[in-house]
């Protein structure tokens, strides 16, 4: 199954552990997530779906590039790494 | 509960109390954390945090229970006809919260200019659908540094709660009376002076920081507008420039005298580039007769080296007219108990404040 992990930041807000769930897509996936623990889904996804735009997805060491489209099809044993985009002060 | 200023600020809310004769911090909450709106009424305490990363977030507290984090307000889905819309259907920040008139109904103003409403003390939320799908909202405009309009002022009529009055920059003033199911663009005589030649005056193109009434005589408004301050005696359909204003007409806040319309209270900066206080000295300027003339006052404020600017939210007034506590971008944090004549500074060195909010009681 894909595994996604999330950056330690969240913790300050939302558990968020490792967690290996179903899904062919890097959206069915996030889907099975958020099902499980739906206060987490508002910290990646914005309010029609798309990732934050300070949030940045690693699907096998490679960045999702469309923040909108979460539907491009990831392997069985996909590492899917959920961080922050640098910024701030 | 009433004895309470709520301080949200770029590193966290800062909770202050009476402490003898003067305030002190009693709770500190989201350390670290930018908050960008907050509300307290004495059952219900809502701060609004606007997270670098992770976006907009909503927490609630009941009484002196544990803060619990409630579900954002959030837009529906965009249409897919939605194309040429060129405001996000997505929430970028809370920006304030007002009590709706009945029990435990809030407004709640946002970036990107959508308006939200509870009817359970805050704990969910849903957006004013006819205002957002208003063809003419997609003329409204960004602010703040921003691609987004704010919608910075919600004021409601407290002797018919139906009929409220927006401020939105940059969009000018919006009134609904029927709750909200209806809004009309007004505001004649205002002058945006950064628009082209003949969109001055148009009433969509007007940039209006902040919006305060007279709880008392509600068809009194007052409005820190972009250009200059103007007043209006007819609920907003029609403003006069406060041309007297001194040190400068420019600035973010304003709050009105709750019973006498005559009065109100502002925090001048440099316009417009500049946008730090005139001197570098930090001074409230009041009317008290309708705009007629102000008074530069401000004892025990800082009066060199001062370079704090106070942002729409970042003033306030209690319901005695009497109490005002207002914060800068500097961190500054100053209560005045005598109308403004004098102020008091809190044993504290803030981060950069956002609001400022008496507890209601």
């Amino acid at each position: 199954m894909p595994t996604v992990h999330f950056t330690n930041q969240l913790a300050r807000f939302v558990d968020a552990p490792t967690v290996s769930v179903e899904g062919a897509t890097l959206g069915e996936i996030l889907d099975c997530v958020f099902w499980d623990n739906p206060q987490l889904r508002g910290y990646i996804l914005d309010d029609q779906g798309a990732v934050r735009q300070h949030v940045a997805v690693f699907v096998d060491g490679v960045q999702l590039k469309d923040r909108s489209n979460l539907s491009g099809g990831v392997t069985a044993e996909a590492e899917i790494h959920i961080f922050q985009a640098l910024s701030g002060g | 509960m009433g004895e309470n200023i709520y301080v949200g600020t770029r590193k966290g809310l800062f909770v202050l109390g009476r402490n003898g004769s003067g305030w002190d911090i009693v709770e500190t909450k989201f350390l670290g954390e930018p908050v960008s709106a907050v509300f307290a009424d004495g059952g219900v305490t809502l701060a609004a945090l606007d997270l670098g990363h992770f976006g907009p977030k909503l927490w609630r507290r009941e009484g002196d229970g544990d803060w619990l984090e409630v579900k954002t307000p959030a837009f529906p889905a965009k249409p897919e006809d939605a194309v040429d819309d060129p405001h996000p259907w997505s929430v970028g920040r809370i920006w304030n919260f007002t009590p709706a008139g009945s029990n435990g109904a809030l407004w709640a103003g946002t970036m990107p200019g959508g308006l939200f409403r509870s009817d359970d003390g805050g704990v969910t939320w849903s957006l004013n659908e006819p205002l957002w799908r208003m063809p003419e909202r997609l003329k409204w405009m960004g602010v703040a540094g921003g691609e987004q309009p704010g919608l910075s002022s919600v004021l409601v009529d407290p002797s018919n709660p139906k009929t409220l009055t927006l401020g939105i920059s940059c969009a000018g003033v919006w009134q609904t009376k029927d709750e909200g199911n209806t809004w009309t663009n007004i505001g004649a005589g205002f002058d945006n002076e950064y628009m082209p030649p003949d969109q001055r005056h148009d009433p969509i193109a007007q940039d209006i920081h902040q919006l305060a009434h007279c709880k008392a005589h509600p068809n009194v408004i007052w409005c820190q507008h972009h250009s200059k301050i103007y007043r209006s005696t007819d609920h907003g359909h029609t403003w006069a420039p406060l041309d007297n204003a001194k040190p400068s007409g420019f600035g973010f806040a304003v709050v009105a005298h709750p019973t006498d319309p005559e009065t109100a209270w502002f925090v001048p900066a440099i316009k417009d580039e500049q946008r730090f206080p005139v001197d570098a000295k930090v001074v409230v300027s009041r009317t008290r007769d309708g705009g007629e003339t102000f008074e530069v006052i401000g004892r025990g404020l800082p009066d060199r080296h001062a370079y704090d600017l106070v942002y729409r939210h970042a003033l306030d007034i209690d319901n005695t007219g009497e109490r005002l506590a207002f914060g800068s971008t500097s961190g500054g944090l100053w209560v005045s108990e005598d109308g403004g004549e004098n102020w008091s500074a809190p044993d504290c060195r803030l981060p950069p404040v956002a609001c400022v909010r008496f507890a209601l009681s």
